[in-house]
């Protein structure tokens, strides 16, 4: 499978994080988004008619919106990322894609400097992530760590790489303790990987030697 | 006030990038710029024009009356090197920081894991910082650090030597092995635009010898390696960078930043710096 792909996408990230974990190889075709706007080029285009990352190609299919991206991934080798209960995934795989709209733009506009109302998409942000963290804190309360569940599904995975940018975009994650803990779970997964911005949990390592 | 950062040269745009007119900062100043048929020009708030050099990939303009010449990057004329245009990003710290972050390695294990560092190859060694007197520059040499992945064209963990140049305040120049060509010098440049005191654009800006990676890999790794310092940075505190010795107690690995300091204070450059002891 190919992924085109751009290293500060926080959408590209939810591919590349949710192949790692389920152990799936992407090979990465790097798109120079910024500065030079090659996912708007002419080979792009042919490719993916909306101008978008991250498209996949896997044979014949040519998939461009990361949810999609998500469910083909795992649906044959890791289906139990999909979730018990769809009405409850696709809730929170709704919900991923307001947040891109919201905490993901001021995100563009405070490194690239996108034009947007900031402001408003830091509002908008805001609210998302007070409903995220009551709805979390509810699932702590029944002792389930994860949106869904006590495992987690494909729509952790999209909703993680947003919240945790957040403060890329000029909104604190320092209000949200539970928020936090859901994504002290999500980075202790075996086979996480990083990305610009969202750092690796580093080992605590005992001076006697043993591994805490 | 006049501020003797005025008199400095700044990067203000990717020459690639500019097509029609548009507004930016410069030390808190609004300024615009654009090009008309083959000419760049750039202005002030005032509609005065303001000086040009187009270098590097970028454009270079003054506030001011700059007594010297914009640095030169001799490499940059080598044939065979491939020259980057990285693009912008904009972080939220003072300029100042965003070059002392540049000049450091000891952080390179800990934020940019796996690539220019890994636990537990953390120390840094002995190296020499002099600054030349005749282009007042400071120059870090002898630098050697552990590196498991140092470039695109890195295949494996490496022993990198890297030399480290502050050619102007807002202007930091690295040197590194390159990787296929061990004998040669990689050259990063780090271009800093002071939008405000506690806002900059950075400009990356490269001059390599690799003949195999993708002009978007090249770009898309160096975002990355600046991308994983820019929440270090937006995080620093005190916001401006301090001159005085205080709060902060510098180590051996410090040098360069020590070094950077001490020479700011002797420009008289305190735009984006703390110059009251903490």
């Amino acid at each position: 499978m190919i992924l085109y792909d751009y290293i500060l996408s926080a959408s590209c990230y939810k591919v590349r994080l949710m192949a790692s974990l389920i152990g799936v190889p992407l090979t990465l075709k790097g798109v120079n988004f910024h500065p030079e706007k090659e996912h708007k080029s002419h080979d792009m285009l042919a490719l993916n008619p909306d101008g978008t990352l991250p498209t996949l190609v896997d044979g014949d299919r040519v998939l461009t919106q990361s949810t999609e991206i998500l469910r083909h991934l795992v649906s044959n080798k890791a289906p139990e990322w999909l979730g018990k209960t769809t009405a409850q995934t696709d809730h929170w795989l709704l919900f991923a894609s307001a947040l891109n709209s919201s905490l993901g733009m001021a995100r563009l506009h405070d490194i690239l400097s996108y034009e947007t109302d900031i402001d408003q998409v830091r509002r908008d942000g805001v609210a998302q992530l007070r409903h995220l963290e009551e709805h979390l804190t509810e699932q702590r309360i029944e002792g389930l760590a994860f949106l869904t569940g006590d495992t987690p599904t494909i729509a952790d995975i999209a909703c993680f790489p947003n919240t945790a940018l957040a403060p890329d975009g000029g909104v604190s994650l320092d209000p949200y303790p539970a928020i936090r803990l859901w994504m002290r779970d999500i980075r202790s997964l075996p086979r996480f990987i990083e990305m610009p911005g969202i750092h690796r949990m580093h080992e605590l390592v005992d001076p006697s030697g043993a591994t805490a | 006030m006049t501020n003797s950062a005025d008199n400095h040269w700044y990067p203000v745009a990717m020459s690639s990038g500019v097509t029609g007119p548009r507004d930016t900062q410069l030390l808190g100043c609004k300024i615009s710029l654009g090009r008309t048929n083959d000419q760049f020009w750039v202005r002030d708030a005032n509609g005065r024009d303001m000086p040009v050099i187009h270098k590097y990939g970028h454009l270079w303009t003054s506030p001011g009356k700059p007594n010297r010449d914009l640095f030169a990057i001799p490499e940059a004329d080598e044939s065979g090197r491939r020259l980057v245009d990285v693009g912008s990003v904009r972080v939220k710290c003072s300029p100042l920081r965003a070059v002392e972050n540049f000049l450091d390695i000891a952080h390179f294990p800990f934020i940019h894991s796996d690539i220019l560092g890994a636990e537990p190859h953390t120390e840094v060694a002995r190296y020499e910082v002099k600054i030349h007197e005749d282009v007042n520059e400071i120059w870090a040499t002898k630098v050697k650090f552990f590196q498991p992945m140092a470039a695109k064209s890195a295949a494996g963990g490496i022993i990198t030597d890297y030399k480290y140049r502050v050619a102007a305040p807002t202007v930091s120049i690295l040197y590194k092995t390159s990787p296929p060509r061990p004998g040669e010098w990689d050259v990063i440049a780090l271009f800093v635009q002071p939008l405000t005191e506690e806002l900059c654009e950075v400009w990356p800006w490269m001059a390599l010898y690799d003949d195999d990676a993708e002009q978007a890999d090249l770009v898309n790794f160096q975002q990355m390696i600046f991308m994983q310092d820019r929440s270090i940075l937006e995080n620093q505190i005190p916001r401006k960078l301090p001159l005085d010795p205080g709060m902060e107690t510098p180590t051996q690995a410090d040098m360069t930043s020590i070094a950077y300091r001490r020479w700011l204070k002797k420009l008289g450059y305190s735009y984006g710096a703390q110059v009251v002891a903490a």
